[in-house]
């Protein structure tokens, strides 16, 4: 046995057994042959969804995992935290269980993605060593025979192997080892050789003099964006997705990428939005290659910008929504639209800055406050029961006594799509102070009956 | 806590705009042309409201200039007034709107109430001040959007002259709304900034209603400082679904200055 599922682990079955026990243990087992070349090959294919999506250099890490360098393309993602959540559910909903980890080096997350414990393991920046110091052996990515001997030596796990003399170590198992250390522990870089698709449309320099200013890497990037152009048009492609991949001197990959949120091949654009990005390149002690590819190209057809001629050219802010996208991340940049709720936080959903315009708004016969707070706060209030508004209220200390008041606007739990909600209801009334501020206070519940809410007052909005 | 309006002189109440002489005004052309250089011939939005346009240079709000909003009263960290104000200028515009917030509080709905539909607004949730500062500059050089909003705390006299140049390049116009958490920021609104105009909108208690309800709400609307114009104060009522303020129906059949007005300043102060 190869592998086994987590259907298959919980009935007692592990790797390395025996077809034959296993089909004893279990009796109803499905099993599948090994294909050891069609699973790399399904890899592969992961590697190059990953690459797509999440970060420019990506690598198949041994027979079952993929590598990326997430540096430069996390903040795109809302963070490591975010990003390794949001593969891992992506991958989930594709029915594929992972499990993931980010840590300094390859090595340290490689041993927390197998032997971490969670399924999305964070390590803290410049965590050293010591984290690893309770894991096994077999984290280190060391051949069976020497995890087998070091077994035998009492050395289970890598604290033990991190407190033991090197030189022995060295001796007796060879330069393999304490490489593994090393690399597993940050001492020793390890260069990723990101995956490439052959036909990606790419540009590429090659320097005789390790370059290092950043003036010069705009130089160059201005050039590699012209000649990555050109093939573009040949091809009638713009891109959406960018990379820039510098490789220095010590054989380390600085990556850059850049998005857009529509084919572009606009010479002056595209170097504008790889320039901005230049200072997060540390070219160390030079650059030696500068490869830019365009890992995501879609076709571009030119579109027709004007129906008629009296109507009025609007300008097209495509442009910088990719700048502004890029420098704060795309998920950061949205429109709001009307969602059919008549609970007010939510009614309104986030989409894409350039979806399509469709001219749906809110319903406007009721008046809606222009802050409304994060959670309804809740106050202190004096008011008659069921349905008058408060004669006075207490919020964040400060108390108000009501001089208008408009209400009650009631509105419905969605019954239909929550059971907690089946009775619940909401009282919003508007009220005004007496300096004139408006608020929009509500009672959970009807006022009477105690299944409807806790007949507690919040307030949710302040109104202009 | 430091009241903002301490820091800001005082100004007369409600009278009609005064005639400017013709000698004046091609002065003013004059110095315009000096002071501009290359920069392209302004145009100003009119809030049709013959006391505050008159007031503004331009006959209105200029466009390609930053102007500063704030909020006052007990509700000016949060500014629900005043983000309504620049939202009913923006809606008189046209085109996009990109609108810069560190605090995603902002509910759109009231937005389109006061005419300023969901598809012309882009929002930009930074993560700090700066950076909302530096994306109103980024979308005012870009010229793309007709109205560039954001919201701070904070703002330099360096980052006040950025988002101005960067605005004076392309003729939008720039909206900063300031608001703050602590009341100790509240100070830094009297500090100068290279704003052309500084405006502060507060809650008044609306006009009583002849049924029970709150009716159409009503700002006190401060024009504090003005370059090139004259300050006002005015009360006026809100915004309607197209963004217009209005003269409260029981002022304007008055005469210029309501008695009441006065009084109810000293109280205040």
């Amino acid at each position: 046995m190869t592998a086994a599922d987590g259907a298959a682990r919980a009935g007692g079955l592990r790797v390395g057994m025996a077809a034959a026990t296993a089909t004893a243990l279990v009796a109803e087992l499905a099993a599948e042959e090994h294909d050891p070349a069609a699973d790399a090959e399904a890899l592969e294919k992961l590697a190059f969804w990953v690459l797509e999506r999440f970060s420019p250099i990506v690598a198949v890490d041994g027979t079952d995992g993929i590598v990326i360098d997430s540096t430069g393309a996390d903040h795109l993602h809302g963070g490591e935290a975010a990003m390794l959540e949001a593969l891992v559910g992506r991958l989930a909903a594709a029915g594929i269980a992972a499990r993931a980890a980010v840590a300094d080096s390859w090595g340290a997350a490689h041993a927390l993605a197998r032997h971490g414990g969670d399924t999305v393991v964070v390590a803290p920046k410049r965590h050293g060593a010591a984290i690893l110091a309770t894991l096994p052996v077999e984290a280190l990515r060391l051949l069976p025979e020497t995890v087998e001997a070091l077994r035998d030596l009492g050395l289970a796990s890598i604290g033990d192997l991190l407190a033991a003399p090197r030189a022995p170590l060295a001796l007796r198992f060879g330069e393999a080892l304490t490489r593994r250390l090393d690399q597993a522990s940050g001492r020793r870089s390890e260069p990723i050789e990101p995956l490439r698709l052959a036909e990606t449309i790419a540009a590429r320099r090659n320097f005789a003099e390790p370059i290092g200013a950043a003036e010069t890497i705009a130089r160059h990037v201005g050039r590699l964006v012209v000649a990555l152009c050109a093939d573009l048009e040949e091809n009638g492609l713009g891109v959406r997705r960018l990379d820039l991949l510098c490789r220095r001197v010590d054989d380390r990959i600085e990556a850059v990428r850049v998005s857009t949120a529509r084919p572009v091949r606009d010479i002056a654009r595209l170097t504008r939005l790889l320039c901005d990005k230049i200072e997060t390149i540390a070219p160390g002690f030079g650059i030696e290659t500068m490869t830019l590819l365009a890992t995501l190209a879609e076709p571009l057809t030119p579109h027709q910008k004007l129906a008629a001629l009296t109507e009025e050219i609007l300008p097209d802010v495509s442009s910088l929504i990719d700048t502004i996208a890029n420098r704060v991340g795309a998920e950061r940049l949205y429109r709001l639209a009307p969602v059919e709720s008549d609970v007010p936080e939510r009614s309104v959903r986030r989409i894409a800055p350039l979806a399509p315009e469709n001219g749906e708004s809110w319903r406007l016969d009721w008046p809606r406050p222009s802050r409304l707070l994060k959670r309804p706060e809740p106050i202190e209030t004096m008011a008659l029961l069921p349905d008058h508004p408060p004669v006075s209220f207490t919020w964040r200390g400060v108390r108000r006594r009501v001089r208008k008041a408009d209400g009650p606007e009631r509105i419905f739990g969605e019954w239909w799509k929550r059971d907690a909600e089946l009775a619940a209801v909401r009282d919003y009334f508007q009220v005004e102070a007496e300096d004139g501020e408006r608020f929009w206070i509500f009672r959970a519940g009807n006022g009477e009956d105690m299944a409807t809410g806790s007949q507690r007052w919040f307030l949710h909005g302040l109104f202009g | 806590m430091i009241h903002p309006e301490a820091f800001e002189p005082r100004v007369s109440s409600v009278s009609a705009p005064m005639a400017v002489p013709m000698a004046i005004q091609s002065l003013r052309a004059r110095i315009d042309t000096i002071q501009s250089g290359r920069r392209r011939a302004r145009t100003a939005l009119a809030f049709g409201i013959r006391p505050l346009d008159g007031r503004l240079p331009g006959g209105g709000l200029e466009r390609g200039v930053l102007h500063e909003i704030a909020g006052g009263g007990s509700g000016a960290g949060d500014g629900p007034a005043a983000a309504l104000f620049a939202a009913g200028i923006a809606a008189r515009t046209r085109g996009k709107v990109l609108w810069c917030l560190s605090r995603p509080d902002l509910f759109a709905p009231a937005l389109a109430q006061v005419g300023l539909p969901p598809d012309r607004v882009i929002y930009v949730e930074a993560k700090d001040e700066k950076t909302v500062l530096s994306c109103m500059e980024e979308g005012l050089a870009h010229g793309g959007p007709t109205v560039v909003v954001g919201e701070a705390a904070r703002l330099s006299m360096t980052a006040s002259r950025r988002l101005n140049l960067a605005a004076e390049k392309t003729g939008c116009l720039a909206i900063l709304l300031r608001r703050w958490s602590r009341p100790n920021d509240a100070a830094d609104f009297g500090r100068p900034t290279a704003a052309a105009t500084r405006w502060k909108i507060s809650a008044l208690p609306a006009a009583p209603l002849p049924v029970p309800g709150v009716g159409r709400a009503r700002w006190r609307v401060e024009l504090i400082r003005s370059r090139g114009g004259e300050t006002a104060d005015l009360e006026l009522e809100a915004c309607d679904e197209t963004g217009r303020l209005a003269f409260p129906s029981d002022l304007s059949d008055r005469s210029a200055a309501p008695p009441a007005e006065p009084a109810r300043r000293r109280a205040r102060a």
